[in-house]
């Protein structure tokens, strides 16, 4: 029996190169030429797409509303249907599939953006904290990975070469990736936040992707291998650190079940794990055997533009079917510190 | 009409502050009361466990807990982090660790930080005490930090009422973000064109509309406005309002005419300030033009230029 209403694909894929910084573009003008690729995979035209929805935060660049200015590069005037959420595209992507599962659309455009440049990024995410108990302290993303990182240690189930090691291995197979910041060989370097190096840490850069959505046979006929997403689900953990296991990733195994990972194998994994500490974390949750593939594109160790990396995630995950490298692949996505929030997807190719 | 050329990169520091100032519910209350007091609250719930820092709502099962107990003020550390720079608005100026500490008592971890001379004085397992600052508000802050401790153990949670006099109801939440800003190609060639005192739009080379000031797209077409135009001097009133309420800061004289300008040639209106004219004779159709004050970066106001009104037909598309 079929898990969902309807079969839906990711059936194109388009990201900017990520760079560190990108000061002769405003965010339109950054997002707009990655609208146009990824819509030109298709054929589609901007206004024959059913459903548009977008995720950014105002914070990164500081400035408000700017998700409305990016509208433009969408050609939003006069008024399609759309809507944006104040996180990673991977959650735009969820509320795309959902409009299409309700029969409302048949194609979906999903776009995210970040340019995180023009400010602090570990001093910007600290806002996104538990405003009473927290905040106050402006504990930065780096230095809540690291408390994770260290839990990890103790725990016994990684340590600093292991780390090291996944830091390396994901920027080797960046070397593939011609988007990727951080390619080939870079130097683990000194502490961040101990235990964490700069070489466990995600580089701090500006990207942009987009995905195209489409349902049934119009996706057959838009894609000749589409990625069906057979599953998809997000959970989230407790607000309060202190309450977690930071060593596991509960609300991962739980949308992993309702997406059915665990049903058959998976080939391949595109992780969104920003720090290398939290790839073991992952890896746990999602029970992934030693022969899967993961993160090939190098991940978010290579490039993590805030808001984007997530649904890079699953951009890269349908690409890999797209070009028949992988058949059944599962995308992950995250957000808020420590693994708060976690998306998982299983995408599929049609068996020959 | 000439080609965009790569411009100069402008950047301009950009400041965002935002004291938020949230209200406490009950639970919330009683701890930063009792903070304030130095005493450490939290609160118990129906399965008998302790939370330090307390929640009004059990994450499990999310009964609403109101069952405060008192914890102590010294606990362990469940896992910790080594921080050798610390950041401007950081709890300490020194290196420092950040820590979850498990108050004695308590089931769950508190995060702070931990004053110790060194990572090799910092452990898992390490036993802490609070530090509380001197000055204490009623703020997670009024615990200035953890510091090792080696003196006996605190007992188990024991009923509190909550009840502090002066509790506190509501926090400020200070912040401030420091950006570098960059306005990106369109509106950097705007920019730069003011500073010459020319007003210089974006054409759509698909529907042909002329777009001031560019934000470098055309939102009906969805591609890259690129073709750029100089637009007025001069251009009509299309709609105005008067103003009579005097915001802060600035040294404008009320009532006084803001008003949407299709300057010649644009294909939307801008706005701005009208001067040189009674504002009970401001009207639609009005013809004006930029006056700039020396060393403006854009004109002060617009002023009529004594040419007769516009027909209403020549600007009703860009009202
Ligand atoms: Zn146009």
């Amino acid at each position: 029996m079929a898990r969902y209403a309807r079969e839906v694909a990711v059936v194109a894929f388009a990201q900017s190169d990520h760079l560190r910084r990108t000061d002769e573009l405003s965010e339109v003008e950054m997002v707009m030429p990655v609208l146009h690729q990824v819509l030109a995979a298709t054929g589609l035209k901007a206004g024959e797409i059913g459903f548009t929805c977008s995720g950014s935060s105002d914070y990164l660049a500081g400035r408000a509303f700017s998700f409305t200015m990016t509208l433009d590069g969408v050609g939003a005037w006069p008024p399609i249907s759309e809507s944006h959420v104040e996180m990673d595209g991977a959650w735009a992507l969820y509320e795309a599939w959902v409009k299409i599962q309700t029969g409302e659309a048949d194609t979906a455009l999903v776009y995210s953006y970040g340019k995180s440049s023009p400010g602090s990024v570990r001093d910007v995410l600290t806002r996104q904290l538990d405003p009473y108990y927290v905040a106050p302290l402006w504990p930065d993303s780096v230095a809540l990975a690291a408390l994770q990182a260290r839990a990890l240690i103790d725990a016994g189930e990684t340590d600093e070469s292991a780390l090291a090691a996944i830091g390396a291995r994901s920027r080797a197979d960046a070397g593939a990736n011609p988007h990727a910041q951080l390619r080939g060989s870079v130097p683990q370097g000194d502490y961040q936040v101990r235990p964490l190096r700069t070489g466990d840490c995600p580089p701090v850069g500006d990207g942009v992707a987009a995905v195209v959505l489409a349902a049934g046979d119009l996706a057959r006929q838009l894609c000749e291998r589409p990625a069906w997403i057979t599953g998809i689900d997000h959970r989230i953990e407790a607000h309060s650190l202190g309450l977690r296991d930071l060593t596991d990733s509960p609300s991962t195994r739980i949308a992993a079940e309702h997406a059915g990972v665990f049903e058959a194998p998976v080939d391949t994994a595109e992780l969104h794990a920003p720090f290398s500490s939290q790839e073991v974390v992952l890896r746990k949750a999602l029970g992934l055997a030693d022969d899967v593939a993961v993160n090939p594109s190098g991940g978010a160790l290579a490039a993590n533009p805030m808001m984007a990396a997530g649904l890079i995630r699953i951009g890269e995950a349908a690409a890999r079917i797209h070009r028949g490298e992988s058949h059944r692949v599962v995308a992950h996505a995250t957000s808020g510190p420590c693994l708060q929030q976690n998306l998982v997807a299983v995408l599929e190719g049609d068996r020959a | 009409m000439t080609a965009a050329s790569p411009p100069e990169i402008l950047r301009a520091p950009l400041i965002v502050e935002f004291p938020f100032t949230r209200s406490l519910g009950p639970v919330q209350s009683a701890f930063l009361s009792g903070l304030r007091e130095r005493t450490v609250l939290g609160v118990k719930t129906s399965d008998g466990r302790v939370m330090v820092p307390p929640v009004e709502y059990d994450p499990v099962t999310a009964e609403e807990i109101r069952d405060l107990v008192e914890v102590a003020a010294t606990g362990t550390v469940t896992t910790w982090a080594w921080n050798d720079r610390p950041r401007s608005q950081q709890p300490l100026d020194t290196p420092f660790a950040w820590v979850l500490v498990k108050l004695d008592g308590a089931d769950t971890a508190l995060l702070h930080v931990l004053d110790a001379p060194g990572p090799d004085a910092v452990r898992t397992g390490m036993r802490v005490r609070v530090r509380w600052a001197a000055e204490r508000t009623g703020a997670i802050t009024d615990i200035a930090c953890f510091e090792p401790y080696e003196g006996p153990a605190g007992g188990a949670a024991l009923p509190h009422d909550g009840d502090f006099a002066d509790a506190v109801t509501g926090i400020v939440a200070e912040a401030r973000l420091d950006y570098v800003y960059s306005p990106g190609r369109a509106q950097t060639a705007y920019i730069n064109a003011l500073s010459d005192r020319r007003t210089v739009g974006e054409r759509c080379p698909s529907c042909h509309k002329v777009y001031v000031p560019p934000r470098g797209a055309c939102p009906t077409c969805g591609v890259a406005t690129t073709d750029r135009v100089e637009v007025g001097p001069a251009g009509t009133v299309t709609t105005y309002c008067i103003v009579n309420i005097k915001a802060r800061n600035l040294d404008i004289e009320v009532p006084y005419v803001y008003a949407h300008i299709a300057l010649d040639g644009a294909g939307l209106a801008l706005h701005g300030r009208i001067g040189g004219i009674p504002y009970d004779q401001v009207r639609m159709g009005l013809r004006v033009e930029p006056v700039w004050t020396e060393g403006g970066r854009y004109p002060d106001h617009y002023r009529p230029t004594g040419e007769p009104d516009a027909d209403y037909d020549a600007y009703k598309e860009l009202i």
